[in-house]
């Protein structure tokens, strides 16, 4: 096991230094970086140039360019890092942490959403195949992977951004949105559960009087500007998604995993009241958070142990997937407490320009919801494609797996239609999805580049597109450097992945 | 090719399909064949059954009609050097900017004076979207031909021949996947802008980049074809290399060339408006789908039609080559299509499958109630 790991991280590490060489070598030659200097009539350009030439070390041949460069970042493995410099004498690792996080954050968020949303899809729309939802989804995905994204991008800032802020400082629905939205969920809502006509008519009718009823609701509390979720909230929420997920997973008849699922809302519960004071200006920020949030899943798995008996794998599976939903809510709610201070501070929340507010100041919470809404439009707009992608290759492969002979076995000797498509189907078909995933993080840092340029962004995919545009080689290769150990990375997880997805697999 | 490789396989020692306890079953399955063969007036060639199938396909072949008007449209509008076409401006002619500059088209007469309006400079802008298509589908079939030959060559080679050829081509293979595509792009972009020869050069240095895919699904599909019989006939009777490749495997493979090299077209007309948006394409004054819109986004406001009309030209190209491609995929491949049930009329579509199944019950004789039953269950359980 571990010596695989090793030798598939030792040829990776080989193939990226190769490829580290052949981009080098392209963007020196790319272009003249002292060009503009040559031709500007500034009093000091004898010393401008002197200047550059040392910065960028002009006055070396290539290979002994290349060579200081990589020097400078085999370094790392000793601790001593040295990016080298960029063109106007700064650090490039300085400049590398500071943009990372922002992209990254940006590609990761992505990258989870997509997976969700287009596995989601890709199920519903593989065991409804020819119905009309499949129709609309197969047409969606070829309009998404026809779609350029920075058109996209352009035409989401104007349409969604900015009337969205315009709606925010008054909102309110009005009768005619409310019926429409009614009906919009009346026609889709029943597609996706599907069911005979007489069962179809029933919960459209039911999405019907419900929209009809929540919406002039939530419009009376005026939710958008004073939200709230509350411990009653999540109590219901959460025991909803703990039945939910048992019977979607387990089968209401298994009981171990249901009560363990439950146990584990009313910790989340006791734990939401336990660190309410700790997490109203939490010390550590989001370090704290995410221990908090380890702790949760370790002590849903404890739980799931506890009270699994025969089923204990799948109580853990359910009580894990329950303890994150719980999670994810007890943070909403601390996040929606803010809303109302953050929207004080910053009336048009959704911006469309940079990666955070300039000049923001705010209690932990606020400088968090500025983040994360400075990052709702790049996130959707690169998520498109990724989303279409899995989607496309979840519904294929779960078709696939759907026909096989193993299937019209467990349907023969009577498995019931969930257990055939979550235990049967389901994880069979994860494995080439699994692939797709793990190639396509790196191409999602690609899509970056794009989105960062639509959204005025100065993190990684700028930095490259700087130092491209000078030939400039330090920060081209350290994007390429973090883009590369991304892929190599994501790739081994995917080999591991495929051994917990199919135990045949050994690694 | 695809009855081809679907028996062998499961009947070890050549057995032949007749022989063993299943016997009378086959050969009732072969007689549902052939009375199904006797139906159609003659027998067809794979091609002509690949094309039947590619123009029963409806979204392909409206694709396919619609694409070849845009390409006839875009070439014959301004001719292939920018000037001597039906249209009696160039791209890069500027004049007074007329009305804001306003499209014109469906509102003065069917095309007007500037039916796509004008830009800041009064040029046409008709006349420069219609450049920048012909440049954009240039460089598409430029980027796929080029890749496609690259990729073949490479996948081939390294599947036949395996040993160190292989492990060289692959992790060359690997070296280029491992850097993003956009940014690999962006990198030969900026460097095609040194070189003479404009879209063609970028065309090509974007081959360049984007043959990875291919070269492994063709890898994939020698290293199996390799180990067929046909392949050892003719290496056993002394067959040249080149010859195996060129004659024996490729046809086989050629399907899975055709699909993936028309989707190659779609990503490269995505990948060349998306340099050339980030400035490392297509350079002014010459003009690009891309590099329009990357002109004018900030235009969208006041003059949206700026932002508009390049933007539909590529989603139109883009979605109409993948419809194709999908098209091709399911004539070619009909396998994929024989597995699920078959493509439902719109009465099944709405959900009213199950009237469709009692209609059947009820109409047909008694025997085949049965029959009926259980085929509706097969089918039901794929949902």
């Amino acid at each position: 096991m571990l010596s695989y790991v090793l030798k598939r991280m030792g040829s990776s590490a080989l193939v990226l230094l190769a490829s580290t060489l052949l981009v080098f070598i392209l963007v020196i030659n790319s272009g003249d970086p002292l060009q503009e200097l040559r031709e500007s009539n500034a009093d000091n350009v004898e010393f401008l140039i002197q200047q550059r030439i040392e910065f960028m070390n002009l006055d070396e041949p290539w290979y002994s360019r290349y060579w200081i460069w990589l020097s400078g970042v085999l370094g790392c493995l000793g601790g001593a890092c040295d990016f080298g410099t960029n063109i106007s004498g700064q650090d490039v690792g300085v400049l590398t942490q500071q943009a990372a996080g922002a992209s990254l954050r940006l590609v990761f968020i992505a990258t989870v959403f997509a997976i969700i949303l287009g596995v989601l899809t890709g199920i519903v729309s593989a065991i409804r195949q020819y119905s009309t939802f499949d129709y609309v989804v197969s047409f969606i995905v070829f309009l998404f992977f026809s779609l350029p994204v920075f058109w996209a991008a352009v035409l989401a800032k104007d349409w969604m951004g900015i009337r969205f802020n315009n709606w925010m400082a008054d909102p309110g629905v009005t009768w005619p949105t409310t019926i429409t939205l009614a009906v919009i969920g009346a026609v889709v809502i029943p597609a996706i559960i599907g069911g005979p006509p007489k069962r179809r008519l029933i919960t459209a009718a039911m999405t019907f009087v419900f929209v009809m009823i929540a919406l002039p609701y939530l419009d009376w509390l005026n939710f958008a500007r004073y939200p709230q979720l509350g411990p009653a909230a999540i109590a219901i929420i959460g025991v909803l998604f703990a039945v939910g997920l048992t019977a979607l997973l387990a089968g209401m008849k298994n009981r171990r995993v249901l009560y363990s699922a439950l146990i584990v809302v009313g910790l989340g519960l006791v734990s939401y009241y336990a660190t309410f004071w700790l997490l109203i200006d939490p010390p550590g920020g989001w370090l704290l958070i995410a221990g908090l949030f380890l702790l949760a899943i370790a002590l849903s798995v404890l739980v799931a142990r506890l009270m699994g008996g025969h089923a204990k794998n799948l109580a853990t599976t359910v009580s894990v997937l329950t303890a994150i939903i719980v999670s994810v809510l007890v943070l909403l709610d601390h996040f929606i407490r803010a809303w109302p201070g953050f929207l004080a501070i910053k009336p048009r929340p959704i911006a469309t320009i940079g990666s955070v507010s300039p000049n923001f100041t705010g209690d932990f919470w606020e400088v968090s919801l500025d983040q994360l809404t400075q990052l709702v439009m790049p996130t959707m707009i690169l998520m498109l494609v990724s989303v279409a992608a899995y989607t496309r290759y979840m519904r294929a492969s779960m078709l696939e797996a759907i026909h096989q002979d193993y299937i019209r076995t467990a349907r023969a000797k009577g498995v019931n239609e969930r257990t055939v498509v979550f235990k049967h189907a389901f994880r069979n078909s994860m494995i080439p999805v699994t692939t797709i995933v793990a190639f396509d993080f790196a191409a999602l840092l690609g899509g970056a580049i794009i989105i960062e340029r639509v959204f005025g962004w100065r993190g990684l995919g700028n930095m490259f597109i700087e130092g491209l545009q000078n030939a400039d080689p330090a920060p081209v290769m350290a994007y390429l450097l973090v883009a590369g150990t991304a892929a190599v990375l994501f790739n081994l997880i995917a080999d591991l992945l495929y051994a917990v997805l199919d135990p045949r697999i050994r690694v | 090719m695809s009855t081809q490789d679907e028996n062998p396989q499961r009947l070890p020692g050549g057995r032949p399909d007749t022989d063993g306890p299943e016997g009378d079953e086959m050969t009732d399955l072969a007689e549902i064949e052939d009375a199904k063969l006797k139906k159609s007036e003659r027998s067809l060639s794979q091609a002509q059954m690949v094309r039947r199938r590619f123009f029963a396909h409806k979204p392909a072949l409206v694709s396919m009609i619609l694409l070849i008007s845009v390409i006839i449209l875009a070439f014959s509008s301004l001719g292939f050097t920018g000037t001597g076409g039906w249209w009696d401006k160039t791209y890069l002619q500027t004049g007074p900017v007329v009305d804001r500059g306003v499209p014109t088209i469906l509102s003065d007469g069917l095309l007007g004076e500037h039916p796509f309006g004008q830009d800041n400079n009064g040029r046409d802008y008709f006349a420069l979207v219609m450049r920048g298509t012909q440049q954009s589908l240039i460089v598409a079939f430029g980027v796929a031909i080029t890749s496609t030959i690259l990729g073949v060559l490479i996948g081939a080679l390294a599947g036949y021949f395996r040993g160190w050829l292989e492990a060289i081509l692959m992790r060359l293979t690997d070296m280029v996947i491992v850097v993003p595509l956009v940014a690999l792009a962006a990198v030969f972009g900026r460097y095609a802008q040194n070189l003479p020869g404009g879209t063609l050069t970028l065309a090509i240095l974007l081959g360049l980049v984007t043959w990875t895919g291919m070269a492994r699904l063709v890898r994939a599909e020698i290293l199996s074809l390799r180990e067929k019989e046909f392949v050892a006939a003719a290496i056993s009777m002394g067959a040249h290399p080149a010859r195996i490749i060129i004659k024996h495997m490729l046809p086989s493979a050629v399907g899975v060339i055709i699909v993936n090299a028309t989707f190659a077209v779609a990503a490269a007309i995505l990948l060349e408006t998306s340099i050339s948006y980030l400035g490392m394409g297509i350079q002014a004054p010459e003009a690009s789908l891309g590099l329009l819109i990357s002109n004018y986004e900030n235009a969208f406001q006041t003059r949206p039609w700026l932002f508009w009309f390049p933007g539909l030209f590529i989603i139109i190209i883009a979605l109409c080559v993948n419809f194709i491609g999908d098209g091709l995929r399911d004539a070619i491949d009909p396998r994929q299509q024989r597995k699920g049930s078959r493509r439902p009329g719109i009465r099944a579509v709405l959900g009213l499958r199950g009237k469709q199944a009692a209609d059947e019950r009820t109409e047909g004789p008694e025997t085949d109630a049965a029959d009926a039953s259980t085929t509706t269950q097969e089918k039901e359980g794929g949902r």
